[in-house]
């Protein structure tokens, strides 16, 4: 690119060429134009407003009228508040005590991860073997896709109830527990099965995504290179290990983008499930569910904790990019990006990165 | 320009209104200041069609109502807006129309927990002057859960109860007390059958129950001025008693996971002797294919340390908003549907408690819903929920601590001290 530039410049400017460039460019922009603007209003507008507000106190209670005043500029309080853990009181700041949503930061942080690391490695694993149950030719193929996908197709809210019934204290999880002389469990108010009943729910109902995402991956694949391998005489885990992983690998790094995003920002099956309750009460509340949780109380507080949580995402998901090589943003060939000194240097070892 | 017309408007009417009083028809004269055009308009049109905004009407009782309305007020004719039938958001539905300045909410249903809030933000008419409402025949109770810093913000449509479930067959004469009550344990112990539950899941239930044990033993979680008093030896008495109970079983193991439903089906399926549930339950216990105890069970007041104890207080009402065009039809709906006819239409129609206490003494709805008079006993010695702008907070913080109490993980002065510090750190952000 930076050859060509100077070699321009060399040569007078104003040319027939370069302004049809122009010409050309001026048209794309605005052919674009519309989609620009568009998310303008859908995504960089509300970014924008959000970060604002978040440096914006909540109204605050006029001692003498009753009635709520505008807070006026924050700071850096209300990022304080959820970093820090600071709660104001009449005797000045202190460190949010239990029952506070400032106090839940952490805990929240932590379940949220770990539901992610914890859901999105079953979800993979499954998601991986049940594509290539689905990706074989044998009779009653388009059954078993159907039968996959039916989770999937159900709205998560639907989903969140029907484990809701499934984990009651009198449902069938207890129940079939107890044909195995397990005493029954707590689903929605210990801490730990509570836990673990999001993740059931969630690994259910959207392995069938991570499925169809790798089926479209292993699908592409020629059959060409199996028989290849067949020939050589490489037995099924070989094929598979040596194959099948190397060349879908980059689908189903998409997947598991997707899917980490997805669960980052979890709140649809742990409110409805378990409203964000078990252990000593919040055991099972996310970011994103304490982030509404405080829309009630304060808009400007909880736009701080959305901001802080829209970093996170954006963070992990730059990091998937850059190594996880969930090449999202795929270049055209023979423009092949410069210095990327980091990228994998064999799909066999990025794999095993991950 | 869209958002000042409606301001000008309103702020015209209000001073019309409150200095004047005038009536629609004289409304013409009084237009001689900078703002006559909008002046005349507020004034001419402070009657006039309005929409009535309320959670999923399930029990049908708003669409005859208002049809009664709008026959006789062929030009001030009332439209039903329903929002969804999930509180939390009806809620956020009201709160997204009145930040808007939407003028198109002109009355609002306003649970009783949420009165204080929208009152502070300023988004409800305070019922008083002109729009003064006749609160002598109502139960008071109910007028004090609608009122903050006290005004009026809203006029009670319907109120809530809870009530004492128990097994009539097992227990012949209900509790009156709650040592009595704990004291019937060992006959439940003794049918293998759970004792007591009430809504102990970690949602809004588990304040209004945590409350009642506060109120109950004589605690009180804010004062008038919003201030947090819970840490108190009362409510530590309060929040030990369930804690104690739970430890010791006669609150069965999954009562913890229990909402509404799951302990009106437990209580239907024989397994427990005492149920702390609101009204609606009677009916379904009576009625239901899977009921085992219809012709078994009786209501009773919810037992206190010496007599009736506190239930918390559910039900809504309806607020009239500042940024609505035609508030003297709203203020003459609310009159109308606080009158005997409607109120007893709600009850016979929606099984709504009536916030007219001359309705409870009904002969023809007592022999229907022989619940009645002992749900005016709970109503009566009911307390609101903390009124407090800041309700949000402050459930939160209820929740959270009563919860890990009752399942042992804190000692009840504990918990009673975080709630404290908690609620004030919610109130002075």
């Amino acid at each position: 690119m930076s050859t060509v530039a100077q070699t321009r410049r060399a040569v007078p400017r104003r040319r027939g060429p370069k302004s049809l460039n122009a010409g050309q460019g001026r048209r794309g922009l605005l052919l674009v134009l519309p989609t620009i603007a568009l998310l303008g209003v859908v995504i960089i507008y509300p970014v924008i407003k959000a970060i604002v507000m978040s440096f914006q106190k909540d109204a605050g209670l006029d001692k003498a009228t009753g009635m709520f005043v505008q807070g006026g500029y924050a700071g850096l309080a209300n990022y304080k508040h959820w970093v820090l853990q600071q709660c104001n009181t009449p005797t000045g700041a202190v460190t949010c005590g239990p029952g506070t949503l400032g106090g839940q930061t952490y805990d929240a942080l932590w379940v949220t991860l770990f539901f992610t690391v914890v859901a999105v490695a079953i979800e993979m694993v499954l998601g991986l073997w049940f594509a290539t149950i689905m990706n074989r030719t044998f009779r009653g193929r388009g059954i078993v896709r159907a039968a996959i996908l039916v989770p999937w197709a159900i709205p998560t809210a639907v989903t969140a109830k029907l484990w809701f019934f499934i984990f009651a204290y009198d449902g069938i999880a207890n129940h079939l527990l107890g044909l195995v002389g397990v005493q029954p469990l707590l689903w929605t108010g210990d801490a730990w099965p509570s836990r673990f009943a999001v993740i059931i729910a969630d690994v259910w109902k959207t392995t069938p995504f991570m499925a169809l995402l790798i089926l479209a991956g292993l699908q592409v694949i020629s059959s060409d290179v199996y028989e290849a391998a067949q020939i050589d005489g490489a037995t099924k885990w070989q094929t598979f290990t040596r194959i099948t992983l190397p060349l879908v690998k980059v689908p189903l790094m998409v997947a598991v983008l997707f899917r980490t995003l997805d669960t980052l920002r979890i709140f649809d099956l742990p409110y409805i499930l378990t409203g964000g309750g078990g252990g000593s009460g919040h055991a099972t509340t996310t970011l994103s569910i304490l982030v509404i949780r405080q829309i009630r109380a304060g808009f400007n507080s909880a736009s701080a904790l959305s901001t802080l949580v829209f970093i996170l995402i954006a963070v992990v998901a730059f990091l998937f990019i850059k190594f996880g090589g969930a090449d999202v943003i795929r270049r055209p060939p023979g423009t092949a990006p410069k210095r990327r000194f980091w990228r994998r240097a064999t799909p066999a070892q990025a794999t095993e990165g991950n | 320009m869209a958002p000042h017309i409606p301001r000008r408007r309103t702020q015209a009417l209000f001073a019309t209104v409150l200095a004047v009083g005038l009536t629609a028809a004289c409304g013409g004269g009084g237009g001689g200041s900078s703002s006559s055009k909008g002046s005349n308009n507020a004034a001419a049109s402070s009657h006039g069609p309005i929409t009535f905004v309320t959670g999923k009407d399930n029990s049908g009782v708003w669409a005859p109502t208002i049809a009664k309305w709008n026959s006789a007020h062929p030009n001030e004719k009332v439209t039903l807006k329903e929002q969804s039938d999930n509180a939390d958001q009806q809620h956020d539905d009201i709160v997204q129309h009145m930040q808007a300045k939407d003028a198109s909410y002109d009355i609002v249903t306003v649970d009783v927990v949420w009165t204080a809030e929208f009152a502070a933000k300023g988004w409800l008419v305070p019922l008083e002057g002109k729009f003064a409402l006749d609160t002598s025949k109502l139960l008071k109770p109910t007028v004090d859960a609608a009122t903050y810093n006290g005004k009026l913000y809203a006029a009670p449509f319907a109120s809530d109860g809870g009530l004492l479930y128990y097994r009539k067959d097992l227990v012949p004469n209900p509790p009156k007390t709650l040592d009595e009550m704990w004291g019937m344990c060992s006959i439940a112990k003794k049918k293998g059958m759970g004792c007591y539950a009430g809504q102990f899941a970690k949602y809004e239930g588990l304040t209004v129950n945590a409350a009642e044990a506060i109120n109950t033993m004589g605690g009180k979680i804010v004062d008038s001025s919003g201030k947090a008093t819970v840490d108190s030896p009362e409510a530590v008495k309060g929040i030990a008693m369930l804690a104690d109970h739970y430890k010791n079983g006669d609150i069965p193991k999954e009562a913890i996971t229990y909402q509404e439903e799951q302990g009106r089906q437990a209580f239907e399926a024989g397994k427990l002797l005492f149920l702390r549930n609101w009204p609606y339950v009677y009916n379904l216990a009576k009625t239901d294919g899977s009921s085992v105890v219809k012709n078994k069970f009786g209501v009773a007041p919810l037992p206190g340390v010496s007599g009736p104890g506190a239930s918390s207080l559910g039900g809504h009402s309806e607020g009239i908003s500042v940024y609505s065009k035609h508030q003297g039809t709203a203020f003459d709906f609310l009159k109308f549907i606080e009158e005997d006819a409607q109120q007893k239409f709600f009850m016979e129609k929606g099984s709504l408690a009536p916030v007219v206490a001359a309705i409870y003494e009904d002969k023809d709805l007592v022999a229907k819903y022989p619940y009645l008079p002992t749900l005016l006993t709970s109503i009566k010695n009911a307390v609101p929920r903390p009124v407090t702008p800041f309700y949000p907070a402050v459930t939160t913080a209820i929740q959270d601590n009563a919860y890990a109490a009752i399942k042992g993980d804190k000692t009840p002065e504990q918990a009673v001290k975080d709630m404290q510090s908690a609620i004030q750190s919610a109130s002075s952000s």
